[in-house]
């Protein structure tokens, strides 16, 4: 209860910034539709007017938060939840390219860290690629990914969860390729005292001393595999999507829905994270090793 | 009683490092009888636990020839003839006690039931019965370290090489885990070589004590214990011992003297 206090302040203070972010970015509109009308505003009348806007630059929360409701809570109560203006919809859309690319990029990143601590060759010559494979930026990579695979005759959903696998893999292997390596000098030598076989160190000693590097990775990894589906989304529109919304959004200057769909997103992420971190939370414990 | 176990010839192992080859051992020739305990000690960079790696097959000699029950360290190595005690216990936090206990076997091949039967057998011997089930982090240094040298007494091996298993104890833990290990040791007639930095500790343990000096790492002087088997901890006051420890400490300082 001790943190009420401080996480408040800081959540207050977070409202304050973006509703005098919202004043300052709306108002100019607010006057031009006043001298058009040929009255003047006064201070007041201003900032009641950059609340209410129907296109504004910056939406206040409130109005952001009422077109959540809306498209969210509103949407339950008339038993309409997976109506294609809903963003449980959608929301469940981008879940399930995350979730395909995310589960694909755990196993794909495991497996090459897998190869990279066994294999001295592979250790020199793939992580290099692997490295620069993320330099290069996601939104210009993700529309040739799309229409490579749609030109192959390969399902949508399994086109977006490509990119987002693309993404996700590399802390997995970054992560793992560590974790499997931090067994120490003496750990190894031990195993090599009871003439242990490579299999037998990485199932006894490698793997389990890996977990909790695991789980750190998971949780970039998952973060990552939800970008990587937004950022396909804006290729594969017509699918729908969070990522379908925000595109939709900036073309009818909707900034309301744009702001909706990117809470949503966050929202995603979080309740994503949160659940990995319980499952580690879980694991660790049951491991004997919950700090 | 006088079957070779361990028999060390002209051995020596030369690092090559960016400074020049280091002469880590140099010429070494030892006999370690069947059911002796033998302490390896010195300065440190005398050797002596590069010299019980060898015999573990860690590291490769350069030089000379050693061998293990009448074969290469690699053979004794690939057909579990010793365990080996680190000086740090080394036990898996995800692992109960039990559990790091069985590791070795289940690495081994042993049956399930081989392997509750050895782990129980083994606690009982270092006195943690009962401890199977708690995690590492729940025991003490000194009960942490007994459970690593139970690992090592798990499975069929007549040899014990510990590398300062009680280096990191206090001097309390350290006399009470001597005494149990002179008790284990006179149980299981293992043959055991033990590296300490102790002079206390090695003329208590040993039948036969190993000095050795550095740069080149060789062997100062063998002194053959005349202590009875049976040693109390008093045994640390009586004349005999005391010669014994002169002798040592005269060996450290003329290895160190023209080293």
């Amino acid at each position: 209860m001790r943190n009420v206090l401080p996480i408040l302040t800081v959540v207050l203070a977070l409202f304050a910034l973006w509703y005098g972010g919202a004043v300052m970015l709306n108002k100019n509109w607010a006057y031009d539709k006043a001298q058009r009308a040929g009255v003047e505003l006064s201070f007041g009348e201003m900032v009641k007017d950059t609340m209410t806007q129907e296109k504004p630059r910056l939406p206040p929360p409130h109005q952001v938060g009422a077109e959540l409701w809306k498209t969210t809570g509103a949407m339950v109560q008339r038993g309409r939840a997976f109506s294609k203006r809903s963003l449980i919809y959608h929301g469940w859309i981008t879940l399930s390219s995350t979730v395909l690319g995310f589960v694909f990029g755990t196993g794909l990143g495991i497996l090459l860290a897998i190869g990279i601590v066994h294999n001295r060759a592979m250790d020199k010559s793939v992580m290099p690629w692997i490295i620069a494979s993320q330099t290069i930026p996601i939104l210009a990579i993700a529309p040739m990914i799309v229409v490579v695979l749609a030109s192959a005759q390969v399902d949508d959903l399994i086109a977006k969860g490509v990119i987002s696998m693309y993404l996700s893999f590399f802390p997995v292997v970054v992560g793992m390729v560590k974790g499997l390596r931090s067994p120490d000098h003496m750990q190894m030598d031990q195993m090599r005292t009871w003439n242990a076989s490579r299999g037998q160190t990485f199932w006894k000693l490698r793997l389990p001393a890996s977990a909790p590097y695991l789980f750190a990775s998971l949780k970039v990894g998952i973060a990552a595999s939800l970008i990587g589906a937004v950022v396909a989304e804006l290729s594969l529109s017509q699918d729908g999507g969070l990522g379908a919304r925000m595109l939709v959004g900036s073309y009818y200057g909707q900034t309301v829905q744009i702001w909706s769909a990117l809470i949503a997103a966050a929202t995603l992420a979080a309740l994503m994270v949160a659940s990995i971190g319980l499952l580690q939370r879980v694991t660790l414990k049951r491991m004997g090793m919950a700090q | 009683m006088n079957d070779t176990v361990i028999s060390a010839k002209n051995l020596s192992l030369t690092f090559e490092t960016n400074d020049g080859p280091v002469h880590a051992l140099k010429d070494i020739n030892l006999d370690i009888a069947k059911g002796e305990f033998v302490s390896f000690i010195g300065p440190s960079g005398c050797g002596k636990t590069t010299f019980l790696r060898c015999m573990a097959d860690l590291e490769t000699p350069t030089g000379g020839e050693i061998t293990v029950n009448g074969v290469t360290p690699r053979e004794a190595r690939k057909s579990r003839a010793y365990g080996y005690v680190f000086q740090a216990a080394g036990l898996y936090p995800w692992r109960t006690i039990g559990g790091n206990i069985r590791l070795p076997l289940e690495i081994m091949g042993y049956s399930k039931e081989d392997q509750a039967k050895r782990v129980q057998q083994v606690l009982e011997l270092v006195e943690l019965d009962g401890f199977d089930r708690k995690f590492p982090w729940q025991l003490s240094g000194g009960m942490q370290q007994r459970a690593s040298i139970a690992r090592a007494l798990a499975f069929d091996a007549d040899i014990l090489l510990m590398d300062e298993p009680f280096g990191a104890l206090d001097e309390i833990v350290r006399d009470h885990l001597n005494e149990q290990l002179l008790a284990l040791w006179a149980r299981t007639e293992k043959t055991i070589g033990f590296v300490t930095h102790s002079i206390p500790e090695a003329v208590y343990l040993s039948t036969k004590i190993v000095v050795m000096s550095p740069r080149p790492g060789r062997i100062a002087d063998v002194i053959d214990s005349t202590l009875p088997k049976e040693r109390p901890l008093e045994i640390r006051d009586t004349p005999e011992f005391i010669e014994i420890a002169h002798r040592v400490r005269d060996g450290l300082r003329e290895g160190h003297a023209d080293g």
